[in-house]
């Protein structure tokens, strides 16, 4: 049976953040950012966001950001995730789901290594 | 049903809105299903309110068209309701529709705890108000009252935004008539336990 959510649960979640502020994270500074306008929205980004929520959440990840972003004008690319780890290049990654962009988060944010095939770059080289 | 309140809800973010109550609220007896959503965002004049219907029109510059609205009007009048818009320059907006709860074009919610979430993860300051209702069950999610709990720890937070998510779903009900009775009635119990 699916355990209650109750607000109990919140303040235990609090304590936990609380206690992994204190342990430095090298990870600091890497923005992760979903377009989510209309076009996104209905290409499927809302669960791409969730994904990669869910999956950072899992692997205790700590100091990366997750934010959302407007249209940027690439409608038939959506869902467009876009990857920034300060001192590299922001990578762009393109038609994502959200098995994609679980990977993302394992092999680029934790990992280190930009998934090249699915970026927009090469995309616009073939 | 939760990824129009998400389009329509980000319109609200993008006019700036600090405020955002989404109300949705569903009548058996009066065969309605309210969908609202109220900012206090920069809000339109008489002519761009005349034009924000027009799949063609956006006041944005990326692109030439915008569909949030014409999305949402279309699914209101397939299930028999109306759309109201009101909006004054310098006050905010309230976008409502009313669907015909019975109507067989009703989609399912869907996953509002997600959309909740969205309009979360890049406002963290957002005041933000879910309220839902099913005849006499209701639900309310405030985000002041999470920030309050929250005292020190962001609401940005990969597992503070997967609580949300699953703490808002857990309180609201799916709306369509075939499947709602036996998920009411436990949400009601999850609620009231929680």
């Amino acid at each position: 049976m699916k355990q209650v959510k109750t607000l109990e649960d919140l303040q235990k979640i609090r304590e936990e953040a609380l206690r992994k502020v204190n342990i430095r994270s090298d990870r600091a500074g890497t923005r992760i950012t979903v377009g989510m306008a209309t076009c996104g929205i209905a290409a499927g980004a809302r669960p791409v966001m969730m994904a990669i929520l869910d999956e950072l959440e899992k692997r205790n990840v700590s100091g990366v950001t997750v934010v959302e972003t407007g249209c940027i004008g690439l409608c038939k690319f959506e869902p467009i995730v876009e990857v920034y780890v300060p001192g590299h290049e922001k990578v762009t990654y393109i038609k994502m789901d959200p098995d994609k962009a679980r990977q993302v988060v394992v092999e680029h944010v934790i990992n280190g290594h930009p998934i090249r095939e699915w970026t927009l770059e090469s995309a616009e080289l073939e | 049903m939760a990824l129009y309140v998400l389009d329509l809800a980000q319109n609200s973010v993008v006019a700036g809105a600090r405020n955002i109550v989404i109300d949705i609220a569903a009548d058996v007896k009066a065969d309605e299903l309210l969908i609202r959503i109220t900012d206090d965002g920069k809000g339109m004049g008489p002519d761009l309110l005349e034009k924000v219907m027009d799949p063609f029109f956006t006041s944005r510059k990326e692109r030439r068209f915008g569909l949030g609205i014409p999305f949402f009007k279309d699914l209101v009048e397939q299930c028999g309701g109306t759309l109201t818009i009101e909006s004054k320059e310098g006050e905010g907006t309230t976008i409502e529709g009313r669907l015909k709860l019975s109507s067989v074009d009703l989609i399912p919610l869907g996953d509002m705890g997600s959309t909740i979430v969205s309009l979360l993860v890049s406002n963290p300051e957002l005041n933000l108000t879910y309220r839902f209702s099913f005849d006499d069950y209701s639900f309310t999610f405030d985000a002041v009252q999470i920030r309050e709990v929250l005292q020190g720890v962001s609401i940005t937070e990969p597992s503070v935004l997967n609580w949300i998510k699953e703490y808002v779903n857990q309180g609201s009900i799916e709306i369509l008539p075939n499947i709602n009775t036996s998920r009411k009635e436990g949400a009601k119990k999850d609620y009231e336990a929680g």
